[in-house]
């Protein structure tokens, strides 16, 4: 079996005191990225794949930049372009790239478990950026640190995930961190948009009534995922009316309330353009946090007490010998 | 006149001294001699003076159950014998304890006319060690646009006909093939699954899906078509054969069509009857299959079905596939499990060790169950009918996947899990199909 501390998968395998130790570590770099030479040596040596299936901007960015600042040497391999065009599987592409020796292997795909193979086949400690509907484990966690940097707490935190939470990562793996921290959530949407079961499984609240938005500190608005929605699905009639009756708009939100959204946005849909452009907005803070919190993601798994640094590869492969 | 074909084995000439013989169907329970002569049982007693050119077997500890019978199997011949094929197949039913399996035509080419049933017939006849049925189409190509030529099909050995794999979509296909098949008597066996409700589907819509994000598959597309389907073959008075069930409301919905008169015989799975979808967590592409593992409350009144005997059949849906179908991600994987291997030893392990259903019950809807449903003759222990059995260490524990499978894969949703019942020998219309009695002493290990 994969050892999950070894790796970061999904927030439901993670503890409230690794939390901590991330987010303490991410505001220790705020000073690296504030420098004039914005590097430290931390991982010197070390080697970071980015293996991107799915197109990202923001992610593959800043894991791109974080795994730079701390000095480790940097692949980023695109799918497109690479061996997978030419119908290669997850599986050999994986090997392949193990026979790198990379220490930490983030991975974007967009089908399920992906990162959990990743892990199971490789010697690396893999970063889950993304996999398909089920978790996006780092944006989790800068959104609790955007949260905390801007609150100043997190505990009894007031959230509304106002949308698609059917389709979304993000929601999955927020609803878990953030019930870990001790926030309060809800989820905001049309009934079709809110997965079945999900209030069994995870204790959060459900309002079918845009105006259940009003009760929250924070208003955590999810994007309209219409490249996942299939045809004839009809969640919603047309994206005008979920604009008209769900979009968060200025005249719907009460002072004091915050906004953040996990990019990229529909203008016009999900999100008013006057309320992302605002001063309740901490989009722009999410993206900045970022930077610092994959920085500590990245340096966390390779000091983690009992599994982090370099790894005994041959003791790996014994125990994948063994499995 | 369904035909089963068998390669040309010798007849076994077998005695099995001092075994517990239990067939419940047949009233038989009791510890004695059995004697198979050219393939037939003729003699059950104490102490039976053993023939000299007859090879005999040591029964002490052992248990002589009759040989069990699946009505749905995936031998995926012809053209994908990546997966399986008739010898290898037949072998891993032979291991299970099975004398007679049915295979499905969803193949490449689909079973859909009568040169490709005698081809796949050939087949078996060449490779099987067990007798082997095939089941034909429903529709060409099974496309559920038009209707297979039946009645050539049914002459030529078709033991039912099965668009297996998809649903029969339109209600007024469905109709017409009940019509067109009733005077031949032979069954429909349908794949209940409402598309429209599916599409995009992994697994069981509730609690699990909704926290891996997994596309969900609400138990309503089944029942759906179970309540439909039963409606069509009331009113046409037909028969019909719901395969693996695997939801309360369907069970609730066969129940509903017995109390009527409709003539419906159903099935559920060792999977669905021993796994939840709780077993999805694992995103392992091994627990994937259509239709999915179901809730806990579904597969307690699966249970409750078998015990009632509103589900009448066991059937495995034995569903081989190579292992890069399998190690994927777990949308990419390839629907379908294993089962003839261990479909005894689990349900032995999961709900007869634990008091939830008697031994009984289960052999009946792994003998009586499915030869009523496809008009087979029922292995039994009795003295002059043709030696369909198997020898038993009921009580031999073991974990699957640490030896080897009969079946050319190992797509098992069992993988890992301790389970009870070693079968050492099985012989299918008279002759020795599966022999490991010379493995010693397996409940001592």
């Amino acid at each position: 079996m994969t050892d999950t501390r070894r790796h970061l998968l999904a927030m439901d395998d993670v503890g409230a005191d690794d939390i901590e130790r991330i987010l303490e570590t991410a505001a220790g770099f705020e000073d690296v990225v504030e420098r004039d030479v914005k590097k430290v040596p931390t991982l010197r040596g070390r080697t970071v794949v980015n293996l991107f299936y799915e197109s990202s901007t923001r992610t593959s960015a800043s894991f791109e930049l974080a795994a730079k600042r701390l000095s480790a040497d940097v692949v980023s391999v695109k799918a497109a372009g690479s061996s997978v065009d030419k119908g290669e599987s997850l599986k050999d592409t994986i090997s392949t790239l193990n026979a790198y020796r990379p220490n930490i292997i983030v991975i974007r795909h967009p089908q399920i478990g992906a990162a959990q193979l990743t892990a199971r086949w490789s010697d690396a400690h893999v970063v889950n950026a993304g996999d398909g509907k089920h978790q996006h484990p780092t944006q989790c966690l800068l959104d609790l640190y955007t949260i905390r940097k801007r609150l100043g707490r997190l505990d009894g935190v007031k959230v509304a995930i106002v949308g698609d939470v059917l389709h979304s990562r993000v929601a999955r793996s927020n609803i878990a961190g953030f019930q870990l921290m001790g926030l309060d959530v809800t989820l905001v949407g049309p009934p079709a948009l809110i997965p079945p079961g999900i209030a069994e499984a995870t204790g959060v609240r459900i309002a079918e009534d845009p105006a259940a938005i009003g009760d929250a500190d924070v208003v955590y608005v999810l994007r309209m995922q219409h490249e996942r929605m299939e045809p004839g699905q009809n969640h919603v009639p047309s994206l005008r009316e979920y604009a008209s009756v769900w979009g968060v708009t200025a005249r719907r939100l009460r002072p004091g309330q915050v906004v953040m959204h996990p990019g990229p946005m529909n203008r016009g849909v999900e999100i008013a353009p006057d309320v992302a452009d605002s001063s309740a907005s901490l989009i722009g803070e999410q993206v900045e946090a970022g930077l610092v919190v994959r920085m500590a993601v990245l340096y966390d798994l390779m000091t983690r007490p009992g599994v982090g640094g370099v790894i005994d590869l041959h003791e790996r492969t014994a125990e994948r010998g063994a499995a | 006149m369904t035909r089963l074909a068998q390669r040309n084995l010798p007849a076994a000439d077998v005695l099995i001294r001092g075994a517990h013989l239990y067939d419940p169907v047949e009233g038989v329970d009791r510890t004695a001699d059995l004697l198979v002569r050219s393939g037939r049982i003729v003699q059950i007693g104490e102490g039976l003076d053993a023939p000299p050119d007859v090879r005999v077997v040591s029964g002490a500890h052992r248990t002589v159950l009759p040989g069990l019978v699946d009505p749905h199997v995936h031998l995926r011949v012809p053209g994908q014998e990546h997966k399986e094929d008739c010898a290898s197949g037949s072998a891993a039913a032979a291991a299970g304890g099975y004398t007679t399996i049915l295979s499905m035509p969803n193949t490449d080419p689909v079973i859909d006319s009568g040169t490709t049933l005698e081809a796949a017939l050939e087949r078996a006849a060449e490779g099987a060690v067990i007798p082997v049925g095939f089941l034909a189409a429903i529709s060409v190509g099974r496309a559920g646009e038009s209707l297979t030529e039946m009645r050539d099909l049914a002459a030529r050995g078709a033991a039912g006909f099965t668009d297996d794999g998809s649903p029969v979509e339109s209600p007024r296909l469905l109709r017409r093939a009940l019509q067109y098949v009733r005077p031949l008597g032979l069954p429909l066996a349908l794949h209940e699954e409402e598309p429209s409700l599916t599409r995009g589907g992994h697994m069981h819509e509730g609690a699990v899906s909704a926290t891996l994000g997994l596309g969900a598959w609400p138990s309503i597309a089944e029942t759906l078509m179970v309540a439909r389907d039963i409606r069509l073959a009331e009113l046409e008075d037909a028969r019909i054969h719901l395969q693996h069930l695997s939801s309360r409301g369907s069970v609730e919905e066969v129940a509903r069509g017995r109390e009527r008169g409709v003539r419906v015989s159903s099935e559920a799975s060792p999977h669905h009857l021993t796994l939840t979808d709780a077993a999805v967590r694992s995103l392992d592409g091994n627990v994937k299959m259509n239709p999915p593992l179901g809730s806990e409350d579904d597969r307690q009144a699966l249970i409750e079905g078998l015990r009632s005997g509103v589900i009448d059949c066991i059937a495995t849906d034995h569903a081989p596939h190579a292992l890069h179908e399998k190690e994927v991600p777990f949308e990419a994987a390839a629907f379908g499990v294993t089962g003839l291997e261990t479909a005894l030893p689990i349900l032995l392990e999961e709900l007869v060790e634990p008091g939830l259903v008697p031994l009984a019950t289960i052999l009946r809807a792994m003998t009586e169950g499915p030869c009523s449903a496809f008009d087979l003759e029922r292995p039994a222990l009795r003295v002059g009918a043709a030696a369909n059995l198997a020898l038993w260490d009921l009580a031999a524990p073991w974990t699957v996947g640490d030896a080897p499978f009969k079946s050319r894969s190992a797509n098992s949703c069992f993988l890992g899990r301790r389970v009870r019942g070693r079968c050492l020998l099985t012989i299918a219309a008279g002759r020795i199909a599966h022999d490991e009695t010379d493995r010693k002493a397996v409940s001592a290990v």
